[in-house]
Formats: C-alpha cells, structure tokens, sequence
C-alpha cells in the first residue's frame, strides 16, 4: 500500500486561511464509537478484532462516506505510510505503533477533512480537521457523517451511559473537541504556564504537537475538552468556540502586543535570525526546525518580515517531518542523511535556491 | 430469537440471578443460579447491593474457611473490577451495567459531575439494549467454541449470531 496521492500538498487544514487563522491553525472534533454486540478492541480476540474491522470497511464503504475516500489497511502497510498518516495527524501514534498482530484500518476523506479510524482504542474513532476556528463547521460535517455510519452500523448505546467507550474518560457523547493553536508570544513571555494551569482547572487538557505525551515543538498546543457525560454536545462545543478558545486567543493577542510595544528588537532579532538560519543553514534537525518556524511564523504574523507567506510557513511545518521528507526525496533516509535534505527542502521553499 | 432463560434456579426454587453457558469438550451446559449458590459455587455474580455481598463473603467463608474475594464481575466478557482498574479500560459494553455502583462516583469525578448521558440519541434507536447483552453473550460462546476448537458448534453459534442480527436490524 503506498500513499501517492496525499504526500504532494498539504491538507485542508494546513491551508492557513480560515477565522482567527493566525493563533488558530486547526479546529478538530473526534467521535468515540463502539459497535453494538462486540467486546471492547482490548477484550476482542484476534477473530473478533477482524471481524469488526471486516465489517467497518464493508459498511463504511458501502455508506455515502465511501465518495472520494481512501480506505488503508493500516497492518499492512509499511512503518513509513503509518508515520506519514501520523504526521499529517489523519491517524494517531497509538494507532500507527500497535504490533502487526492488531487488525486496524483508517478510512480517510477525498480532502483529508475526516478520517475514520477502526480498532483504535475504540472499534471506531472519527474525525474532523478543519483549518483555522471553525469548530460549528467540523462539528456539522461530523454529525453528518456519524449519522451515514449509524446507518450502517449499529453502536453500542444505552439510555443513561450513552454511546459506551472502552475509556470512561469518553463515555456519553464520545466527543472531543480540539484546536491547535500556536502561542508563540505566551512561551517568549513566560506566560504559557499560567495559562496551561487556567485551562486545566476549566477541565481542558492542553497537549503537543502529537496530542498525548508529545511536546508542543514549534509553540504548537492542542486544547480540548475533558467532559463527555452529562452535557449535550452543542453545550460542549458552544462553551469551547465562545468562551475558552476566544480567551486563548486574546492572551495571546496581548502578549504579541506586549512584546512589539515594550522589547520590540529582541522580537525582531528572534524573526530575522529565524529567518537567517532557515534560509542559510545546510544541516538542520526537526525540533530546531520548528521552534524556528515558530519565530518566522510569529513575524510573519505580525506583519515584521515579508519575505514569506504564511502557507509556506504552514507547510514546511508538515513537509520537513521525517516520513514527508522521505516521501518526498523519493528515498529513505537516515537521520543524518534527513538533516541534509530538510535543510536543502527548506532553502529552496523560501526561495534561496534558485 | 432469544435464547429462552430459566427463571429459577438449578439448585433450589428461588429466583435465579446468575446465568451462563460453559461449553467443556464441546459440551454445551446451561447453568441458573440463584444469588446464594451462585457465590456457593463461587460464581459470585455483579456486585447489586453491597449488604448482600458481604453477607454472601462472610457466609462462604464460614462454609469454606478461605477468603473470598468481592470482585465485581461482568457477567458477559468476565473482566473483573480490579482488571478495570488496572487498565483504566472497561471490556465490553455491558461492563457499564455490571460496574454501575462503582463507577457512579468515578464517573463524577471525571466528568464535573455528569452521571447520565444528555447528548446525541442514535436516530436509530440500534439494537434494544438486552439484545446488544444477548449478543455480546452469544459472541463470547462463539470464541470459546472457536478457542476450543470445536468447529462444528462454532458453525452453528456463527449462524445463530447472524440470525438474530438479521432479526434485530
């Protein structure tokens, strides 16, 4: 199984346009389900387990969510395809890392909008990524496709606990609902730290770049809710887009502020050396990568530097991960040999390689 | 259809409240229990009402002279409490009728408060909720039949399953 197709341009939510774009890279609604009938994915048998993922692809791809979309055996596929899928966060670490023994899929949409991963945590975990704030748009277009799936699929559902998960941390509506928002200004300020500890006494888990353990490399934070029972789904979502994700934004608005107004050379010396090192530099790893494309994002933002735009910047934040850079080299690559070619990738991006 | 349950138990005229099937060589045994010899045959059953549980413990362990454990169990995919715990994952849909009572407060604590569901209600009411029980019951023989290796039941389980799914949706 290869993945031509997908590795050529960035997803839709990667586009950088969109509402509140700037601080808002993404907005993400998953829905945990469960079908009616079966154990859970950690209690299946083996025989189970591919039943459930039998029956996933034959009914999915028999619904109207089949138009366009791409269904991937994710136990056959190679180690590369799976990182590749992670890195454009179509599927999770979890379920690209489970040992070969673990039947699992990912249905994927046309403009990578949805995905519908099978034997997750849960037999089915779907998704909506949308780019910049639009929480009300990804939570219609999911509500919609869970209703084609229902149509085929019968879920595990009771009348008190709701849809029923493997995890109580999810039981009830199942949903999750998510923005990644990049925070540069709060990190150079400091002032990250309060506001992690504000959002998780709202019950909102601040995460990284990779959701669950991973580090927020490049200023990248994913923000979601925590509560699934005994709220509706609309109240959910609406305290989300109205009251916490607004709040964030104008924290971070007003340190951006702050620091043009009070300590304006040392921003702009983080912009342009960003900028000198990203254009110049011949050997260069990830995490340096990012928090530098961080900065020139920051600048970029601020209207500081011209030199580039914001899409390129959204891109290379994708393209210069390890498993597009193979992708796109044609070629795999040691780390060693990947500092090179990330370095050369970025250079002739912001146009210093002719 | 519905496998058809008895209603009383096997050892005395009581109400049976512990149901199961153990298939031993291919052998398929119905087994009704009534809560007390039920935990005689320590097949202790949901933990329903605490008070009846440690009477049950205290009343085994003057039969028996061992300790007993008050595990509560899932009567239809065997994952006991302790295993949830462990895990943080529950094992089957109806582990959340089976742990009811002890995961209550759990469920407060994680959820501010929220202990019932007040969200989407599939536009297809799905499968009524003692048939998803039924089913899930009906899979497990399957795997046992099938782990047993016993191919000509597994058949037979596997054509039950499909009808009554057949029937259901």
């Amino acid at each position: 199984m290869t993945l031509p197709r997908i590795t050529e341009h960035a997803g839709e939510w990667l586009r950088g346009a969109g509402p509140n774009s700037e601080i808002v890279i993404s907005s993400r609604v998953r829905l945990a389900r469960n079908l009616a009938g079966f154990p859970f994915v950690n209690r299946a048998s083996l025989r189970q387990r591919q039943e459930v993922r039998d029956r996933c692809h034959e009914r999915i791809m028999d619904s109207r969510v089949r138009l366009g979309a791409l269904w991937v055996d994710l136990a056959e596929s190679t180690d590369l395809d799976r990182m590749l899928l992670v890195e454009r966060h179509l599927i999770s670490r979890q379920h690209a890392q489970a040992g070969p023994d673990l039947p699992r899929a990912v249905a994927i949409g046309e403009d990578e909008t949805f995905a519908i991963m099978v034997n997750e945590e849960d037999h089915l975990r779907i998704q909506v990524l949308r780019s910049g704030m639009q929480m009300a748009e990804a939570f219609e277009q999911i509500n919609r496709l869970d209703d084609l799936v229902e149509e085929k699929l019968d879920f595990a559902y009771t009348r008190r606990f709701g849809y029923l998960t493997a995890c109580p941390t999810n039981v009830g509506t199942g949903i999750r609902v998510s923005v990644m928002l990049h925070l540069p200004a709060l990190k150079l300020t400091g002032e990250i730290d309060k506001v992690k500890r504000a959002a998780r006494d709202m019950h909102l888990a601040v995460r990284g770049l990779f959701g669950e353990g991973s580090d927020a490399l490049g200023d990248l934070y994913q923000v979601s809710n925590q509560t699934t029972l005994g709220r509706g789904e609309s109240e959910i979502l609406n305290d989300f887009q109205s009251t916490v994700v607004p709040q964030i934004i104008s924290y971070e608005q007003q340190a951006r502020q702050a620091l043009a107004r009070q300590r304006s050379a040392q921003l702009d010396d983080k912009i342009w050396r960003a900028w000198a090192v990203l254009s110049n530099a011949r050997v260069i790893g990830t995490e340096e990568v990012m928090g530098l494309l961080s900065h020139l994002r920051l600048g970029v933002n601020l209207g500081r530097i011209d030199m580039v735009d914001i899409r390129t910047i959204n891109e290379l934040f994708l393209l210069t991960q390890p498993a597009h850079l193979q992708k796109l080299t044609g070629r795999e690559m040691d780390p060693a040999a990947r500092r090179e070619a990330r370095a050369e990738l970025i250079r002739r991006r912001l146009g210093a390689v002719r | 259809m519905d496998a058809p349950v008895k209603d009383k138990c096997d050892k005395c005229d009581k109400k049976a409240s512990f149901h199961s099937v153990e298939i031993v060589k291919g052998q398929k045994t119905e087994i009704n229990l009534c809560e007390v010899h039920a935990a005689q045959e320590s097949k202790v059953a949901k933990a329903v009402h605490t008070p009846i549980n440690e009477l049950l413990s205290s009343f085994v362990k003057a039969q028996s002279g061992q300790p007993v454990t008050e595990e509560a169990l899932c009567g239809e995919c065997g994952q006991t409490f302790s295993q949830f715990r462990e895990t943080s994952l529950m094992g089957c849909p109806s582990c959340y009728a089976a742990f009811e009572e002890k995961l209550t407060p759990m469920l407060e604590r994680i959820h501010e408060g929220g202990t019932h569901h007040l969200g989407k209600i599939p536009k297809r009411s799905g499968v009524a909720e003692q048939k998803q029980a039924a089913l899930l019951r009906m899979r497990k023989q399957l795997a046992e039949a099938v782990a047993a290796e016993n191919f000509e039941l597994a058949a037979r389980l596997r054509d039950e399953v499909r009808r009554f799914e057949e029937q259901t949706t």
